[in-house]
């Protein structure tokens, strides 16, 4: 063989390596050997908003996770990296979504039972069913184009999972998620529906129990006017809504003379008094003739109502410093070492008293509340006695300790004279 | 004869107690304008006696351990009779007699009773008064409250932070790695057997002592009397000194009754070894200017471990404190007045320390 | 003072005497007074760590619950339909009301607002948000004592 010449052959064969491995490389490079080839991304990664989707925001979202591409929804080919046959009619290429398709989008799976039972067999399949009975849903078929549509409240893109925190259907964030409309006045102007439902929600007594006590099963928006359904209670449903966990509260309503005199006035039920969306803790305060109580918005003095909304704010009121006195006494006697655990037992059970008079009056009955407000006085007062007694042993304890004192500068004044006594020899 | 002279007669045929008693009767006490000073030993000694009349009073209903010691305390302040006076007493006492050992301590350094040859009446003291520490220290766990389990906590983590011998002692004192039921009765068995075995001894030879050698009177007063022998003045101990000294003890007794009766000691909640530290967790104020000294010493001095330091600091305080007659001397200069300099400064570090580590947060 | 001074020394001596035996004496007995009524041991020699009595087995059936006294607090003693007996704390952990067993819904209830626990005190619907502290149960003969939870 000659040294410095290499044969046709030899190159040839030199060259297909060279070109293989190469080719090898290259098509690795370009995802070949990674699971689903989406040339998609590759573009439209690097792209501004609104074309721009990152790699990373979609890995987020759990159609990606469940093994979807753009091509699901959007169609195309991502298989291919020319966009002239990517994104071709050919390939099904659906382009941008427009809002009013995304509902019938979205269904083409979401209510496919079969398809969607491969995927979680307990999920739901009749969001769309729900939907279209929605305001939204009607205002959406009658075409309005700002009405809320699957994305609005679901996101694109970065679609997670609702028991995902980071959701913007998670619990603690549905409130916020209908803010970006319903809070927006612009937005709302042609609805001419208010838009202070979401400020006065964060100073409510249920979102202080999402938010600061961290329970999850408190009521958001979508609680008491569904989701995928949401429309506002109607009139007559509104205590049914309150009622899923308010249950006591709604069955004395029931059977007050509130529940025919609202129904006849079109009032809601629970709402008329404790507002809607601004619902505070309620306090005494509500109830009676006083000037933050309710009662006095329609009933005026000389009526029954008037009596009864006085008669019970006093009955309260009796019970609650009842206890108040008869808590603050045995406080004084347990501080200086009495024992009052018989006692403390008794005022627990009239405190339960008045925890319950405050659910009672939603009978709005006297005689009712009296039921629950006379054997809380009767502990009460019992209570105090007990209180009174231990109080008694403390003076007995301070008396004896003045005759003790006193026998004790006896001595004192004793030894002072003997000792001057004897010293004065 | 009178029924009180033949008691006597009978008890000197027997025990010679007239022989026995006649240095007693002779026994005198400095008298002059600083002598108020010495009642404090006295008085030491009383809130001992009181303690352990209260203390052994409180034994027969206490029980030790986790699951009884808060239960049982309860017990003693709400259902035994006077129960509540005895426990109050017992634990005002407890802080009324740290302040007294303090400041009996205090006076015999500044009026110099400990000089030549009153060494071991000094060295002995100081050892009681670390004793009267131990017995609060360990007194204090065992009504199991969530006050008292978080400071033997931590009263018991600073000393384990000593290199070598620090781990070992934390397990002695803890009866374990952690403090546990078992740490109540280790405590249980130091506070009413093992120190109090320990302290009557030494208060047995402290006393002795001071029977052997009589009361010192300071060095300025003995000046004073060198130069005009006429203005010495001696009382007899028995009676008028004794005398004197029942009112205060007397009076010592009217305040702890007042205090126990106006001001009962409470009684906590019981402790929840899982529960968190509550916020500004202090000891007791005893303990206080130590505890804040060690919160501000830096985190690293020099490279070592800022609290380390501050332990073995005040460990070697104490050492020195115990040493001190042995460190007044004449040669190579007269170090008294450094004594008593050295007095001035430690004991207002001291009330500072444990004024602001109350006000602090 | 001058009446004082012009009474014989003997009398006066006897008067100081006397002021002071008799203080000492007021004294000693007002120290002695606690100190025995002390020793005396009280009516109740048990305290809460001690079991409480809650009930006795002929007196209780079987999905049956009964309220008892367990220190200054409210507890719950239930005996399941197999026969078991469980006992828990009776404070409703939402708003501190008294619960009850309930015996037609197997379940323990709390009147104030609908809460409902299982009968091991677990929380299971309605706004309780804790279950209820469990107690330990000893049956001896025919008594059923029930005491806390003690140190593992």
């Amino acid at each position: 063989m000659n040294s410095a010449h290499i044969s046709c052959a030899q190159l040839r064969g030199i060259l297909c390596t060279i070109g293989c491995w190469a080719g090898l490389v290259v098509l690795g490079s370009m995802g070949l050997w990674s699971q689903t080839k989406s040339s998609c991304l590759d573009c439209h990664q690097n792209l501004p908003e609104p074309l721009g989707v990152t790699a990373e925001k979609f890995a987020e979202d759990i159609h990606s996770q469940k093994g979807l591409t753009c091509a699901s929804c959007h169609g195309g080919d991502p298989t291919s990296d020319d966009p002239e046959k990517a994104m071709s009619p050919a390939a099904k290429w659906k382009g941008k979504i427009e809002r009013r398709q995304v509902p019938e989008l979205c269904a083409s799976c979401h209510a496919n039972a079969e398809l969607m039972k491969t995927y979680n067999p307990s999920i739901r399949v009749d969001q769309f069913q729900q939907y279209k009975t929605s305001v939204h849903g009607k205002k959406w078929a009658a075409g309005d184009p700002k009405v809320a549509v699957c994305t609005d409240c679901h996101s694109v893109h970065d679609l997670r999972s609702p028991s995902d925190p980071r959701s913007t259907v998670h619990p603690t964030n549905v409130a916020a998620t209908c803010a970006r409309c319903h809070a927006d006045a612009d937005y709302m102007k042609s609805y001419g529906i208010p838009t202070d439902q979401f400020s006065g929600y964060n100073r409510s007594v249920h979102h202080d129990a999402m938010v600061v006590r961290g329970d999850l099963s408190a009521p958001t928006c979508s609680t008491c006017h569904g989701n995928h359904g949401a429309a506002p209670p109607g009139v007559e449903s509104v205590v049914n809504v309150c009622a899923t966990c308010h249950v006591f509260q709604a069955q004395l309503f029931e059977k007050s003379p509130h529940k025919a005199a609202f129904s006849k006035a079109g009032f809601p039920g629970c709402v008329t008094c404790h507002s809607n969306h601004e619902i505070k803790h309620p306090s005494d305060e509500m109830i009676g003739t006083g000037s933050n109580a309710v009662c006095v918005e329609c009933h005026m003095q000389g009526d029954a109502g008037y009596r009864t909304a006085a008669d019970m704010k006093a009955k309260l009121t009796e019970l609650d410093s009842a206890l108040t006195r008869s808590n603050s006494i045995l406080a004084i006697a347990e501080r200086d070492g009495m024992e009052v655990g018989e006692a403390k037992l008794q005022a627990r059970q009239a405190r339960d008293a008045l925890v319950k008079s405050r659910v009672t009056i939603h009978a709005f009955n006297s005689a009712e509340l009296d039921r629950d407000v006379t054997p809380g006085l009767k502990l009460a007062k019992e209570t105090y006695a007990a209180g009174q007694r231990a109080l008694g042993e403390r003076r007995f304890r301070r008396v004896g300790l003045g005759v003790s004192l006193i026998a004790i500068a006896i001595v004192l004044l004793g030894l002072r004279l003997y000792l001057r006594e004897i010293e004065s020899e | 004869m009178s029924l009180r002279a033949r008691l006597k007669q009978w008890v000197d045929e027997r025990f010679g107690w007239e022989a026995l008693t006649a240095p007693l009767r002779k026994k005198t006490v400095p008298s002059h304008r600083y002598s108020y000073w010495y009642f404090l030993g006295g008085i030491t000694l009383f809130l001992f006696l009181i303690q352990v009349v209260t203390g052994a009073l409180l034994l027969l209903y206490y029980r030790p351990g986790a699951n009884d010691a808060f239960e049982s305390v309860q017990f003693i302040m709400t259902q035994v009779q006077f129960g509540w006076l005895v426990r109050s007493i017992h634990s005002w006492s407890a802080n009324l007699i740290v302040f007294t050992a303090f400041a009996h301590m205090f006076s015999v350094l500044f009026l110099k009773a400990y000089r030549k040859p009153r060494e071991l009446t000094w060295v002995s003291g100081m050892v009681l008064l670390f004793l009267i520490l131990g017995f609060g220290f360990t007194g204090y766990l065992l009504p199991w409250n969530t006050v008292s389990y978080f400071a033997t906590k931590v009263g018991t983590a600073i000393p384990g932070q000593i290199p070598l011998i620090g781990r070992p002692t934390l397990i002695f004192l803890r009866g374990g790695e952690d403090v546990t039921g078992a740490t109540v009765n280790r405590m249980f068995g130091f506070h009413v057997a093992i120190l109090p075995g320990i302290a009557t001894l030494l208060i047995m030879l402290h006393l002795g002592l001071i029977q052997w050698f009589g009361i010192s009177a300071p060095p300025k007063i003995e000046k004073e009397w060198k130069q005009s022998p006429a203005s010495r003045r001696e009382m007899h101990f028995f009676p008028n000194f004794a005398l004197r000294e029942l009112m205060a003890w007397y009076a010592a007794l009217g305040v702890l009754g007042a205090l126990a009766a106006l001001f009962p000691w409470n009684l906590g909640v019981k402790a929840d070894p899982f529960a968190s530290a509550p916020a500004g967790i202090k000891p007791e104020w005893y303990f206080l200017f130590m505890f804040q000294s060690l919160k501000l010493i830096p985190a690293k001095i020099f490279g070592v471990d800022g609290e380390l330091l501050g332990v073995l600091g005040f460990g070697a305080l104490a050492g020195i404190a115990v040493l001190l007659p042995f460190l007044d001397r004449k040669e190579p200069f007269n170090t008294s007045r450094w004594i008593t300099g050295a007095g001035v400064l430690v004991l207002s570090y001291m009330v500072a320390m444990t004024i602001y580590g109350h006000f602090a947060r | 003072m001058d009446s004082q001074s012009t009474a014989p020394p003997l009398a006066r001596r006897r008067f100081v005497e006397l002021i002071l035996g008799t203080g000492l004496i007021a004294s000693a007995l007002s120290f002695l007074y606690p100190i025995l009524k002390y020793l005396i041991p009280p009516k109740l020699p048990d305290y809460a760590n001690e079991a409480v009595l809650a009930a006795r087995v002929s007196e209780i059936k079987p999905n049956q619950g009964k309220i008892f006294r367990f220190g200054s607090k409210p507890g719950l003693l239930i005996e399941s339909a197999a026969g078991e007996y469980s006992a828990m704390s009776a404070v409703c952990t939402h708003l501190g009301c008294t619960v009850q067993y309930r015996s037609d819904l197997n379940q323990v209830w709390c009147p104030c607002h609908n809460g409902m626990y299982d009968i091991h005190g677990r929380n299971i619907s309605g706004p309780p948000p804790r279950p209820l502290e469990a107690l330990d149960v000893q049956v001896r003969g025919d008594e059923i004592f029930v005491r806390r939870k003690t140190e593992g």
